[in-house]
């Protein structure tokens, strides 16, 4: 049984306790709104600073991340993330400056989105890029958004249905379904190719588009995608990409060459910008040349050109037919943009591509070594990630017991029950930067825990073990939501 | 696993008893989700569903599910009291569990016990 070592910082609180004394106010007093506007208790708790720094800092070591050791979640691209990321991100240009400033005062800022603006152009293959979406799932928004924008303008408007295969990312069917527009699911074929013949089937004058994540949450890349694409445009379907796999890709195949019209690239996934705790995330959206026109509103671009002896001026311009502003101001400048930026410039042409060639085999030689120890459904050379059943003949353990073990033998449990598709999903990504002894390590976890599996199931069944706390009740989490700060005792009179 | 006889069964593993009408997903369905944790229905009584319409929403520890409706009809009655009780789909998939009831509902493509007994046993592992 696992016993509560830190209380929350509710029940640390005592009545009278301050961090700071407030000076005297200099500005004369106003009336307080109406009284119907006004709470009558807001429980805020009470502490100095040392007990919150100490009560967070303990909390902080409960935690397990991507620097303390390795991180195979699938389809997230837990990469490291370069401490140079940090520096120059805090560097004082970037650090304050304020977006509504003059843009002749920030020419510096402007820049560095403009080149990363081209950059991600080159490397994706799109014609044009917007940087303002806050993360992948904005992104795909904001792409969804520009395809139906795009068959308005043609006054195409029976289109209607967006194309997506099962086993796609699932914020694709709920970006489409935010727009009002029905979801077809494609199936895999027993390749974990799209099945062409169901594709060809759903393809008419009512499709919107198809979005395809390429490779997919299998970890394969499609080997039909020109026929894929070609099927889709042949009935006036626009492609979607799902960027989120684009770790796999880079210098090597470039999305807009293949003939996608619209993707998302995770600069919070491909770009070492920190995500899940360490957010926010970014996700820039690149676009085909029939798109740019209805890009969001404003991009960065050259409003003066420069000569001989003055720098071109930098600022904002807006695209003829834009689906206007997805974002308050110019999306995640110093977290997002100026990461991926620093990122880019520090690998280079050939340091991406030495990135995705080093992702995809270390995908490669995890699932060559545990190949025979663990059933590999679609077994063919993977791309930067793989999917295993974590289920055994003969045995009840499930891939939910090997995730929580795993994190006996320190190491962050891949994603699993994803994609829905494979029965007991282990989809393990190790990225590029892990070492060959890393990766031994976590295979003769990984390999050792399917022993136990047989020799002593209930050491799974009850993992973790080696944790501050043990396997947690997630069906009364789940059932018994309770998502606020009120202590339980005052829960009920607070709601 | 309990496959009653009587009544007729779909691919995606809904159960309807073309006696009352009624409607909900199989034994083997919530086994395969585990611990279900939410349950929506989506559809109101009087409501007329056609087949494959989405009549619900089902969320478990492992995934979440559409349930589609087996037959066409007016929505008779909805269990609703389902939604404060999601776990009864496990307890209880073809009793307390039941969605909603479709009157003179025309069944779609649907299979008896046999065939989907021989269906689950094609999937399971």
């Amino acid at each position: 049984m696992a016993t509560i070592v830190e209380p929350t910082i509710f029940e640390l609180s005592s009545p009278g306790r301050l961090g700071v004394t407030m000076p005297a106010s200099d500005v004369p007093a106003t009336a307080l709104p109406p009284k119907n506007l006004l709470r009558s208790e807001l429980p805020l708790p009470e502490l100095a600073e040392v007990d919150v720094v100490r009560h967070y800092t303990r909390l902080s070591k409960f935690n397990y991340s991507v620097d303390d050791g390795f991180y195979p979640l699938g389809s997230c691209t837990m990469k490291y993330n370069p401490k140079i990321n940090e520096d120059t991100c805090r560097l004082p240009g970037f650090l304050y400056t304020h977006p509504l400033q003059p843009i002749e005062t920030v020419q510096g800022n402007l820049v560095l989105m403009y080149e990363l603006q081209e950059w991600l152009k080159e490397i994706s293959g799109f014609a044009g890029i917007t940087l303002q979406p806050a993360a992948g799932a904005h992104g795909e928004f904001t792409g969804v958004l520009m395809m139906a924008a795009y068959h308005k303008s043609r006054n195409d408007t029976k289109r209607t249905k967006m194309l997506i295969p099962d086993a796609a990312h699932g914020t694709n069917p709920a970006s489409a379904g935010m727009l009002g527009m029905s979801v077809v699911t494609i199936p895999s074929d027993e390749r974990g190719n799209v099945d062409l013949k169901a594709l060809e089937a759903a393809c008419d004058d009512t499709v919107v588009g198809m979005m395809l994540t390429n490779p997919n949450t299998l970890g394969m890349f499609d080997e039909h995608i020109e026929k894929v694409v070609e099927l889709v445009h042949k009935c006036g379907g626009l492609m979607y990409g799902d960027g989120a796999n684009l770790n796999a890709l880079l210098g090597i195949v470039r999305p807009g060459d293949v003939g996608f019209d619209v993707m998302h690239i995770n600069l919070h996934k491909t770009f070492s910008v920190p995500h899940g705790g360490g957010g926010p995330g970014s996700g820039p959206v690149g676009v085909s040349k029939r798109l740019v026109d209805f890009l969001p509103s404003p991009l960065v671009g050259i409003v003066e050109e420069g000569d001989d002896e003055m720098e071109p001026l930098y600022g904002f311009i807006t695209p003829k037919q834009s689906i206007g502003r997805m974002k308050a101001f110019h999306g995640h400048f110093g977290g997002g943009l100026v990461r991926a930026y620093t990122y880019i410039s520090m690998h280079g042409p050939n340091g991406l591509k030495d990135i995705s060639q080093y992702a995809v085999l270390n995908a490669n030689y995890l699932q060559a070594r545990l190949r025979g120890t663990y059933k590999i459904p679609y077994d063919r050379i993977c791309m930067h990630e793989f999917v295993a059943e974590g289920a055994f003949e003969g045995s009840d353990v499930r891939a939910l017991d090997i995730a929580k073990r795993l994190m006996d033998y320190n190491f962050h449990p891949p994603t699993n029950y994803f994609p829905l598709i494979v029965h007991e999903a282990l989809m393990i990504e190790p990225t590029e930067t892990e070492n060959k002894d890393t990766l031994d390590r976590f295979a003769d976890a990984l390999i050792k825990i399917a022993e136990e599996a047989r020799s002593q199931p209930e050491l799974l069944h009850d993992a973790p073990h080696t944790t501050k706390f043990g396997r947690m009740d997630e069906v009364k989490a789940a059932r018994e939501l309770v998502l606020c700060c009120w202590l339980p005792e005052n829960y009920e009179s607070m709601r | 696993m309990k496959i009653p006889s009587s009544l007729k069964y779909t691919k995606s593993d809904e159960w309807f008893d073309p006696a009352s009408g009624a409607v909900g997903i199989t034994d083997f369905a919530q086994s395969q989700l585990s611990d279900i944790v939410f349950v929506e229905l989506l559809v109101e009584e009087g409501e007329q569903v056609t087949v494959g319409k989405a009549i619900a929403s089902v969320e478990s520890v492992k995934a979440s599910a559409e349930i589609y409706a087996p037959a066409a009809g007016k929505v008779s009655a909805v269990n609703k009291g389902l939604s404060d009780k999601p776990e009864t789909l496990n307890s209880d998939p073809f009793g307390e569990g039941w969605m909603i009831k479709i009157a003179g509902g025309t069944t779609g493509d649907v299979m008896d016990s046999a065939a989907y007994e021989k269906d689950c046993a094609g999937r399971a592992h």
